[in-house]
């Protein structure tokens, strides 16, 4: 096991349990997060483990070694370590703050420079903002380089401790990407503190919910929607999210059509109108032999192109947005819809068509979801009525 | 004026130059002796109240009385009084230095630490530089009183300026009264916008431009 947690308690001087027996374990590239109440312990336990603060009793193993076997200033230069209020120092740039642990290593300035560069690229900023200093970013972009700081050592672990709190919902919703990115780009473990339930189930792929101290369930964010281990859990979660967690169970390939309307690149645009016709559609997914997606063709294409081109390859357009038949239907449905597309195409692994996604499919999807088997009528009907009245009123449009 | 540059100027600037003197070692053994004190009393919070509380009991005494009370142990000279003025200059820069030092942002040590940087290294590059403004402004305090005080020095024989001023008393002579006044009270101006320069190269960039 690449962290392992064994009966961590702490108490605070004065008397205060701020966490009681405390077992977790965690893989190397997991991303784990605690949530809880505030006051639950989620800080306390993230601190032990780079040794920020000292357990009462209990082991924190890190590959198998125990870290209280270790010089806490050398632990933590090998862990990351996002805190809640960023912390960039104030008098140094940006070029510092980010190559801050490296400099501590005694890495060359030639190999502090290029890292500079190279962090400042992973969270897309201009190379110019290495020579300023804080004050002179918004808080969004120094929230970035609070995490690239964290990563520029190579540091294999990174604790980052409700890192987006103070966050606009875009901003922080972009960042959730970069931090998701990273870690199944570069392999890294995160350890995750946060209130926020959606960014938890977005981002974990295991959750640790805490209450006073305690743990109340470890599970993945599937697990924890489906069976929620007690009802403090159900009421962190909220009655909404259970209800439109149903759709996570499935997958777009239980809910798109297989007979799909497509043509070979080489056909003649005469004949792809006449599928077009007899099929009554407006638009044909493009295959190449194999059956492997290509891209899609449109009545207007058509229209334009018809006395000059002659094969539908011509005018085919090659960016086509698709969906993989194994992704669940959570993941996938919020991309369809906010993309405004009348159908989208299904591919299996092998990036072959397998069929189609309409949003009148996904209003099934929606209505089952909030209707289905429940025929309680219970006070969440309401806002429920409404959402799925503005989903048809989207797709009239 | 002129009259009186011309019979006291080259005297005038050796008793300056002692004057310089004098206030120089004292400030810079105040500065030497209260900036690390004053960093190592905001580890312990509990001794600082008690160190912080004693350096302003010796501010109280009269300047006269501590000068004096050093005759017996140190007897007359420079010495004495680069002693006294030394004490003097303790407690503006003793109490700048922990209030600038306790008042950077927690977060930032915290930050400082979770990094990895060892306690000194963290003194050093994160909590020295962002209380520099407020040490350096502690320090001009003090170089204000001691070089006003050490006009009293040559009470005790120390020299400086404060021999025109004495003289000038004992001989009812206002031109030596003067004469010793207005290069103190120019000096005290003069040091005091160094160290304001000082204090600007010192105060860390948090921006551009
Ligand atoms: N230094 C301390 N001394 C005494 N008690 C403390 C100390 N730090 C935290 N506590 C207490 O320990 C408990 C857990 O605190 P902790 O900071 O770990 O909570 P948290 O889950 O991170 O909360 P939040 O979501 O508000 O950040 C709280 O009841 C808190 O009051
Ligand atoms: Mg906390």
């Amino acid at each position: 096991m690449f962290l392992s947690m064994e009966h961590l308690n702490k108490t605070y001087p004065g008397g205060k349990v701020a966490v009681e027996d405390f077992n977790l374990e965690v893989e190397k590239g997991e991303f784990v997060c605690f949530i809880g109440t505030s006051g639950s312990g989620k800080t306390t336990t993230m601190r032990m483990i780079n040794r920020m603060l000292q357990q009462t009793s209990g082991t924190i193993k890190i590959n198998g070694q125990d870290i209280s076997q270790m010089d806490p200033v050398k632990l933590r230069r090998k862990i990351g370590y996002v805190i809640q209020n960023i912390g960039l120092m104030p008098h140094m740039t940006i070029r510092q703050n980010i190559t801050l642990v490296p400099r501590l290593l005694k890495w060359s300035q030639d190999k502090m420079d290029q890292r500079a560069k190279e962090m400042i690229k992973l969270v897309d900023l201009p190379e110019e903002f290495l020579d300023r200093y804080p004050s002179e970013l918004s808080g969004g972009q120094q929230q970035r380089i609070g995490v690239v700081r964290a990563l520029a050592a190579d540091q294999d672990i990174i604790l980052m401790d409700e890192p987006y709190g103070a966050l606009d919902p875009i901003t922080r919703e972009s960042l959730q990407d970069l931090i998701k990115d990273l870690q199944e780009r570069l392999g890294k473990t995160i350890i995750f503190v946060t209130h926020d339930m959606d960014e938890a189930l977005t981002l974990a792929t295991k959750i640790v919910v805490m209450d006073d101290g305690k743990i109340m369930q470890i599970a993945s964010p599937d697990e924890i929607l489906q069976h929620p281990a007690n009802e403090f859990v159900e009421n962190l979660i909220g009655k909404d999210r259970l209800i439109q967690a149903r759709p996570s169970i499935t997958t777009v390939g239980q809910v798109m059509l297989t007979n799909v309307a497509s043509i070979t690149p080489d056909k003649l645009l005469k004949e792809a109108l006449k599928t077009m016709h007899d099929r009554r559609v407006d638009s044909l997914l493009v295959t190449d032999d194999g059956g492997t997606l290509k891209g899609y063709l449109d009545i207007e294409d058509i229209d334009y192109n018809f006395k000059t081109a002659t094969s539908v390859g011509d005018v085919m357009h090659n960016d086509v947005f698709y969906v993989k038949s194994d992704s669940l239907v959570r993941d996938t449905v919020e991309r369809i819809l906010k993309r405004g597309f009348k159908n989208v195409p299904v591919v299996d692994s092998n990036n072959k068509l397998v069929g189609i996604v309409t949003r009148a499919a996904l209003v099934d999807i929606v209505y089952d979801a909030l209707w289905g088997d429940d025929d309680k009528k219970s006070d969440s009907e309401d806002t429920t009525a409404e959402t799925a009245a503005a989903d048809q009123g989207g797709d009239a449009k | 004026m002129m009259h009186f540059l011309a019979v006291y100027g080259l005297s005038l600037l050796g008793k300056t130059w002692q004057h310089i003197y004098i206030s120089g070692i004292s400030l810079g053994l105040g500065i030497i002796f209260a900036v690390p004190l004053g960093i190592a009393l905001t580890r312990t919070k509990r001794t600082a109240n008690i160190v912080i509380s004693i350096a302003s009991m010796l501010q109280t005494i009269p300047a006269l009385a501590l000068l004096a009370f050093m005759i017996p142990i140190f007897g007359i000279g420079v010495k004495p009084a680069i002693i006294a003025l030394f004490i003097y200059s303790l407690l503006p820069i003793l109490r700048n230095t922990y209030i600038g030092m306790n008042d950077v942002d927690p977060s930032l040590k915290d930050a400082a630490k979770g990094m990895g940087m060892t306690p000194w290294q963290s003194i050093i590059k994160v909590e020295v530089p962002l209380a520099a403004p407020v040490i350096m402004s502690g320090v001009r305090l003090s170089a204000t009183y001691v070089i006003a005080w050490a006009a009293l020095a040559s009470y005790i024989g120390a020299g400086g300026l404060g021999d025109f001023i004495f003289n000038g008393l004992n001989l009812y002579r206002s031109d030596l009264i003067l004469g010793g006044s207005i290069p103190v009270i120019i000096l005290a101006l003069v040091v005091d916008w160094l160290l304001g320069k000082v204090e600007t190269a010192l105060t860390p960039r948090t921006s551009e431009e």
